[in-house]
């Protein structure tokens, strides 16, 4: 028997696998035991209703999407009376996702959601296609860093940061986000990216740029997810392009708590289901007994050692 | 689920048509609904997402369900690679389907492959008692798919065609007129033409029954999580988004803006 539990911030999760925000809603509950999860994140909400964005809002790319959604929202009244409620009959950790447009609406919010049954609040500081130009609170030291203080201020559900990947450092972001307090940090949301269709002459997405993920990103979230890991002393969760166990894997050696598994899903909703049997099979075969002990367990190449001036 | 294919064999040039062997619970599947195929790698790459597709017919004496596609993109030029004996990777069925249910004379106008999402409902209609006339839009003749099939459940056809000049909204709307007051619809359901779409909206509200139609949107997960696949509805007198997979993929006709 594999010890499967994390913990993140003081939540234990009875496995390290999740939903990313807004890539489940209450249809999957029909096709996958949402019981199974280590937790259920759920889509991003604003104080205010919102429609999203005009389609076309995807476009696929090679191992990729291209995303513009931008956030449609029934508000905080509709989460607390149906969403909350939905979820808790499954009794795994909830994670509400949230947005706003100023540190101080984000606490508001962020108090305004903090009822029972919800476990953690993650800040959607992130989101590709809110702003003109991608623009995002992660994308600033200062910004990340008065968000994450007013929600901690505000209440006493524990703080995940979602960083945004579209930044020259994320260190220095996932610091300012640890020393405002952030209980977890969330690697990261989507890159901004965008596509043309040559027939048609018209961007891929209507609102032009947009978010890419999927399996393409992977390689790029995860060595952002590694440099947080290596920046701060709170916990990571990575999430990108995660599409199978070895993905999963990859980020909980290269020092991550647990995984989101986002775009996937949308491929096949049984693919957090076979993740988490997969990284269980895994600790069995490699010995471990606790599925915490593979987080960080990445070794190094130990190089030879070259003595310069003897060609 | 994985099915096993069946047939997958070659109609009309343009099109392909898909028979696989199902599980019980996707003959299940209601007219307009649809299923979301995993498609297989071709020449032409590796489609990342899976792909929509109508139901053309649900045989569930032959415990099979079958489509009709045309080989246009990524996605269907991998189902186009598909042999009897390969497996396809199925999800479905999905979303809302036709209600005609109680109708005493339905009406479908359908134009190219719009008529492979139509032909189920015309069997079901039947089925259920009620009299149906399909109009049958395309470029040529050769291309009027499922003419012979939906005869052959019962269906009184009328086709028209771009070549023999009869396609035009004025003409369909000519006969269309002509076929309600000989013998009034009830119903009406229409599929892949925003043309004909607009027309039969006005001619439903003109003479006061029940339309829907099956919209097509590019979607990534078919099942209402992600929000991709909307389009804008009139409601109330102003515009909101409704999900095609989950909200439709068959919405009233009155309240639909475009195909």
């Amino acid at each position: 028997m594999v010890d499967m539990r994390v913990n993140i911030g003081g939540i234990e999760l009875t496995n390290p696998v999740m939903p990313g925000s807004g890539t489940i809603a209450e249809g999957i509950a029909k096709a996958a035991d949402l019981s199974l999860l280590g937790a259920v994140v759920t889509k991003t909400i604003t104080k205010d209703l919102r429609e999203g964005n005009p389609p076309p809002r995807v476009a696929e790319l090679p191992n990729a999407t291209l995303f513009s959604i931008g956030i449609p929202s029934k508000g905080p009244e509709h989460f607390i009376n149906t969403i909350v409620p939905f979820y808790q009959s499954f009794n795994v950790p909830l994670i509400a996702s949230i947005s706003a447009d100023t540190a101080d609406d984000f606490a508001a919010l962020a108090k305004r959601i903090s009822v029972p049954g919800v476990s953690a609040i993650e800040a959607n500081i992130s989101c590709p296609n809110l702003k003109k130009n991608g623009e995002a609170f992660a994308m600033s030291v200062q910004a990340t860093r008065d968000v994450i203080s007013a929600m901690k201020a505000a209440t006493d559900v524990p703080i995940w940061a979602k960083l945004s990947p579209n930044v020259g450092d994320i260190a220095e972001i996932a610091r300012s986000a640890e020393a405002a307090g952030a209980d977890a940090l969330v690697c990261a949301n989507a890159m901004l990216a965008m596509g043309v269709d040559v027939q048609t002459r018209l961007p891929k997405l209507a609102t032009i740029t947009g978010g890419i993920t999927g399996a393409a990103t992977k390689p790029i979230i995860l060595r952002m997810a590694y440099q947080c890991v290596e920046a701060v002393s709170i916990p990571v969760v990575g999430c990108g392009g995660i599409m199978d166990v070895d993905d999963a894997l990859e980020y909980m050696l290269a020092g991550c708590t647990a995984v989101q598994v986002g775009t996937a899903n949308f491929i096949s909703v049984s693919t957090m289901s076979k993740i988490i049997a997969g990284i269980d099979d895994y600790c069995t075969k490699h010995g471990f007994a606790k599925v915490a002990d593979v987080v960080g367990a990445m070794g190094i190449h130990e190089p030879p050692i070259i003595h310069a001036g003897r060609l | 689920m994985l099915c096993p294919v069946v047939s997958n064999i070659p109609v009309n040039g343009e099109y392909f048509h898909l028979v696989l062997d199902v599980p019980s619970a996707a003959l299940a599947g209601l007219p307009g609904q649809f299923f979301h195929l995993k498609c297989p790698s071709s020449q032409a790459g590796t489609p990342f997402l899976r792909r929509p597709m109508s139901v053309y017919r649900i045989n569930r004496h032959e415990r099979q369900i079958e489509f009709l596609y045309k080989n246009h993109g990524l996605g269907t030029a991998g189902l186009a690679t598909l042999k009897s004996g390969d497996v396809l990777d199925v999800f479905g069925p999905l979303g809302q389907g036709f209600v005609s249910d109680g109708s005493k004379h339905v009406l479908m106008v359908a134009r190219g492959v719009g008529l492979a999402t139509m032909a189920p409902l015309a069997e079901q209609a039947i089925g259920n008692g009620s009299q149906v006339t399909a109009i049958l839009s395309a470029r040529s003749p050769d291309l009027v798919m499922s003419a012979d099939y939906l005869e052959s459940v019962g269906a009184s056809i009328i086709s028209v065609t771009d070549t023999d000049g009869t396609s035009d909204i004025g003409s369909v709307a000519g006969i269309l007129e002509a076929c309600h007051a000989a013998n009034p619809f009830d119903y009406a359901a229409t599929c892949g033409s925003n043309r004909l779409l607009q027309m039969l909206k006005r001619l439903c509200g003109q003479w006061g029954i029940t339309g829907e139609v099956a919209l097509e949107q590019n979607m990534a997960c078919a099942i209402g999580m992600c929000f991709c696949c909307v389009r804008p509805f009139e409601v109330d007198g102003g515009l909101t988004y409704r999900r095609v997979c989950f909200e439709g993929p068959v919405f009233p006709l009155g309240e639909t803006t475009s195909w």
